[in-house]
């Protein structure tokens, strides 16, 4: 578990973990409002190519909060947690190839 | 029950199970393991549906102006926020992601209470585990109940449905699509569907838990591991609704 002093007492650790749960607690829960403002507040006209992206940026910033605090990854040692986040980054590859080849099939079907 | 077994040869090394490879224990290490191969799987069928997204054309007009298309000439992709507008009490009121939002904070607060959960568990207060292990699963309980009116609501429709190609239809199947392009509602009913399932797989797992923490097996076994376990298992469930929040609904 995490690495906590060993001059501290059970009452105090208790405390330490109670501010950590509330911080993330309070990350996540400002993060998702954010997301709904931009979802509705966002102006008609404008790109929602840049939207988009500050959608996934707050995602990934919401799921890291979740894995590293919640799942407690982030005080796990090194390798474990190198095993566990390095497979994502085949998902990286399979979503731009992926994504990619679904444009070009749209072309495909529009101007064959 | 005795359940003491003597070994001959004492296990020490670091496979044999003498001691713990990555400083974790074989169960939280398997929870890991399994975590990634599902996270795979979730990852796979979002990434199909951006497939399928990119395959149909988008809706080109002003967003305020969104309607379903009418014509399976120009089948646009609809706009999920015009979908998902409806709020169980208010018929007919235009509550874009409202509830879809309610949801969200809804698992993520059963999230927060499993944590609790653990944290009492490491302090072995069977008390306070049972508290947060009760919340826990009421939220989970809860978020289903969510996701049935949902489901009831998208394959329902609206009041007018829409008239394409000349035929009204109202709401989705298997079959027929009121909101636009067939695929949109499989890829609904798959994606959600398959997170609902293990919605339902953590409720179980939960309630089996909450069980032996009442009926002291943990305080017995002198660990409360296994709710870490289990709670890995249910913040990956929350974690994999953050990209389906994100990536079907608001995207």
């Amino acid at each position: 578990m995490a690495h906590h002093d060993a001059t501290l007492s059970p009452e105090e650790i208790k405390k330490a973990k109670m501010k950590t749960v509330i911080k993330v607690t309070a990350i996540l829960a400002a993060v998702t409002i954010i997301e709904f403002i931009f979802a509705f507040a966002w102006p008609d006209g404008s790109s929602r190519f840049i939207l988009n992206i500050l959608f996934v940026g707050m995602t990934l910033l919401k799921a890291g909060y979740i894995i590293m605090e919640f799942m407690h990854l982030g005080h796990e040692v090194g390798p474990l947690k190198f095993v566990v986040l390095f497979p994502m980054l085949f998902l990286v590859w399979l979503l731009v190839a992926l994504f990619q080849e679904g444009g070009a099939i749209l072309d495909a079907i529009q101007n064959w | 029950m005795s359940s003491t077994t003597t070994l001959t040869n004492p296990k020490l090394s670091e496979w044999d199970g003498g001691q713990r490879p990555m400083k974790a224990t074989y169960g939280k290490l398997m929870m890991w393991f399994f975590l990634v191969s599902d996270a795979f799987t979730f990852a796979s069928l979002l990434i199909a549906y951006g497939v399928v997204r990119f395959m149909h054309p988008a809706y080109e007009g002003a967003y305020s102006q969104f309607e379903f298309a009418t014509s399976s000439d120009n089948f646009y992709w609809p706009i999920p926020e015009k979908v998902f507008n409806a709020f169980p009490g208010l018929h007919g009121v235009d509550a874009p992601l409202m509830f879809v939002g309610l949801m969200t904070f809804i698992l993520i607060l059963s999230s927060v209470t499993m944590v609790l959960a653990v944290e009492a568990g490491e302090r072995k207060s069977k008390a306070e585990v049972e508290k947060w292990m009760l919340w826990t699963i009421v939220g989970g309980v809860t978020f289903l109940g969510c996701q049935a009116w949902e489901w009831s609501h998208f394959i329902h429709g609206t009041d007018e449905g829409v008239i394409r190609d000349g035929v009204q239809i109202f709401g989705a199947n298997l079959h027929v699509n009121q909101y636009g392009p067939q695929l949109f509602a499989d890829f609904f009913f798959f994606i959600t569907g398959f997170h609902g399932v293990h919605v339902t797989s953590g409720v179980i797992i939960n309630i089996v838990i909450f069980y032996n923490v009442v009926m002291g097996t943990y305080e017995e076994r002198g660990s409360y591991e296994m709710i870490e376990k289990g709670g890995l298992y249910w913040h990956f469930v929350d974690l994999v609704w953050v990209f389906v929040f994100t990536f079907f609904y608001l995207v």
